[in-house]
């Protein structure tokens, strides 16, 4: 049963693509709150993207279910905004068309210029405002991506999902992007789920970091919970005494320890395994 | 001459291309004068009766030379839209005919390709049922129709309209379809999570996504329905550019064979540059 104050839960989730191969991920099972940031790590293949996607409502689970605000995710809604991996505009509409076609999809009954006025403010919230009026295809992978982001933000949903929104950035517009989207969600208190594959960008963005073991059989391994203080600010980050407790985890079982559960779970002794709960660079490990 | 650019280098060397093969054509046609051996032992009276002179005759090519094409060419285009009844009508008016017919064909074309290419383009299960049909279909001739067409319908013109109408359709339905199911998958996610209205889908995602393929369908074929149209209008007869095309040929006029045939180039072109300038407007970087 489904407690009130739990935002988006997801209950033993599995999926496999063949029947008779062995799932990509199964017994999923974690609980994000309203206002938090999420990131999920873990190598290519474990199933990270369609996890987002059966939020998302794009995708159905072979197994399980997933619970938003007590309701099962049957289907896509414009409670859950989704930032693609490639940046997904329409690339015969200007910047500014890209965000309005949200908006108005959002808001059916608005008129024109209050659905203009709502769009450019997200754009300039993500410092566009100059290039409204330019196609995607004149604009670099990193204004495209920001694109991508506003129209997101600009229907205002209850939750958003990013799926690797960076992975093809260089990394000096990758930080400064991190750095808007970072002040953007403490400003709007919005509740993110993200796939990354930077470690530092999980360090950086998010209030919880949840690692899954290698696919097929993927499972959340641990929940890592960020120790490094809320006003966390790319600059500094790395001086932060927490910061290299926390990178050395995370780090370490990306290239260690990803591989074990796999091992035990296509054995099939992982039946109602719980992620383990862990806190780096803190005396007092919390376990579940 | 190096500063000049590819594009008006090109030109001049068309215009010299031009004025070769036109001296080509002046020289091949130029009446010959040849001396007449026969005339040396046969007899001079029947020489005479068969209106040659002694000695030399002006061989004529029957092809027409160019000072005669220029008059064809100055006749017909001072006076395109002149009607002296059935058989007698100017260029103009002609070309209007076949163009008309071209129209209303490709139209009604469109209107039947562009919603079911639609309808196949995304249901994979329409698309199963009906390519077998559209597979034997579009290898036929549209001439073939013509007998079937002339039977049920019983009308010669409307004949031609069917006819280009069932050969602009295959273009323009596979084009459509392809260009509809071919919508990059992200696109479509997007209006998902936006629960965008099947309504402004298909007409702001899926139309615009599609335009470019589509208007490469309509361009084929409005090409195949102007190569259609000539021999259409030759087999139907009545009015249009191959009927006088055929008409010339009955007359023995090869000047105005000729003429027509170079019409007929021209608006071809002029209708591809058309669909050129269209399929640009509606085509986007990705």
């Amino acid at each position: 049963m489904q407690t009130e104050n739990s935002f988006l839960k997801v209950e033993n989730l599995s999926k496999s693509y063949k029947e008779g191969s062995p799932p990509v991920f199964e017994g999923i099972n974690f609980e994000i709150e309203r206002g938090e940031f999420v990131c999920i790590i873990g190598h290519s293949g474990c199933g990270k993207t369609t996890i987002l996607n059966v939020l998302a409502g794009l995708e159905d689970a072979t197994d399980g279910y997933a619970y938003m605000l007590g309701r099962e995710i049957k289907g896509p809604s414009l409670d859950r905004g989704v930032v693609f991996q490639g940046h997904a505009l329409m690339p015969w509409m200007t910047v500014l068309q890209n965000v309005a076609f949200a908006v108005k999809s959002k808001f059916p009954d608005w008129n024109k210029a209050q659905i203009t006025e709502h769009s450019k403010k997200y754009l300039a919230m993500v410092g566009l405002v100059n290039a409204e009026n330019k196609k995607p295809s004149e604009l670099s992978g990193g204004m495209k991506q920001r694109v991508g982001i506003a129209r997101a933000f600009a229907i205002e949903p209850k939750m958003l999902l990013l799926d690797e929104p960076f992975g093809a950035l260089d990394a000096l517009t990758r930080g400064v992007i991190q750095d808007e989207l970072l002040k953007i969600c403490s400003e709007t208190k919005q509740t993110v789920f993200m796939i990354t594959h930077d470690v530092d960008e999980a360090i950086l963005l998010s209030d919880k970091i949840m690692l899954m073991s290698n696919g097929p059989n993927a499972r959340i391994a641990e929940i890592v919970i960020n120790t490094l203080p809320k006003n966390r600010k790319r600059a500094s980050l790395h001086h932060d005494p927490m910061y290299y407790p926390m990178r050395n985890h995370l780090v370490d079982f990306l290239v260690n320890r990803s591989k074990d559960l796999q091992i035990k779970g296509s054995a099939g002794e992982l039946d109602g395994y719980q992620p383990v709960l862990v806190c780096p660079g803190l005396q007092t490990p919390i376990t579940q | 001459m190096n500063k000049l650019s590819v594009k008006t280098r090109g030109m001049i060397l068309s215009v010299v291309i031009l004025l070769m093969a036109l001296c080509i054509w002046h020289v091949v046609t130029a009446p010959k004068v040849v001396s007449n051996p026969v005339a040396l032992t046969g007899s001079s009276e029947y020489q005479a009766l068969m209106g040659q002179g002694a000695g030399t005759t002006v061989e004529k090519s029957g092809f027409p030379t160019l000072t005669k094409m220029g008059e064809t060419f100055y006749q017909q285009l001072s006076h395109p839209f002149y009607d002296n009844g059935p058989n007698d009508k100017g260029i103009g008016i002609q070309l209007a005919y076949s163009l008309a017919r071209v129209g209303l064909g490709f139209l009604l074309a469109m209107v039947v390709a562009i919603p079911f290419g639609f309808l196949i383009g995304m249901s994979p299960l329409a698309y199963e049922a009906f390519n077998p049909f559209i597979q034997i279909l579009k290898p036929i001739s549209p001439l073939a129709w013509m007998p079937i067409a002339l039977y049920t319908i019983k009308d010669s013109s409307i004949s031609g309209i069917f006819v280009i109408f069932i050969c602009s359709v295959w273009p323009m339905l596979l084009n459509t379809a392809f260009g509809v199911a071919n919508v990059r998958k992200e696109l479509l996610n997007v209006t998902k999570t936006l629960e965008v209205s099947p309504m402004r889908k298909a007409f702001l995602v899926i139309l615009p996504a599609a335009a470019p393929t589509i208007l490469t369908g309509m361009r084929i074929s409005m090409g195949i329905a102007w190569l259609v149209i000539v021999a259409a209008e030759m087999l139907v007869g009545g009015t249009g550019i191959g009927y006088f095309l055929w008409n010339e040929w009955n007359n023995l006029s090869l000047s105005s064979v000729i003429f027509a045939i170079i019409m007929i180039g021209l608006v071809g072109m002029l209708l591809d540059i058309a669909f050129a300038k269209l399929q640009k407007a509606v085509s986007y970087a990705d």
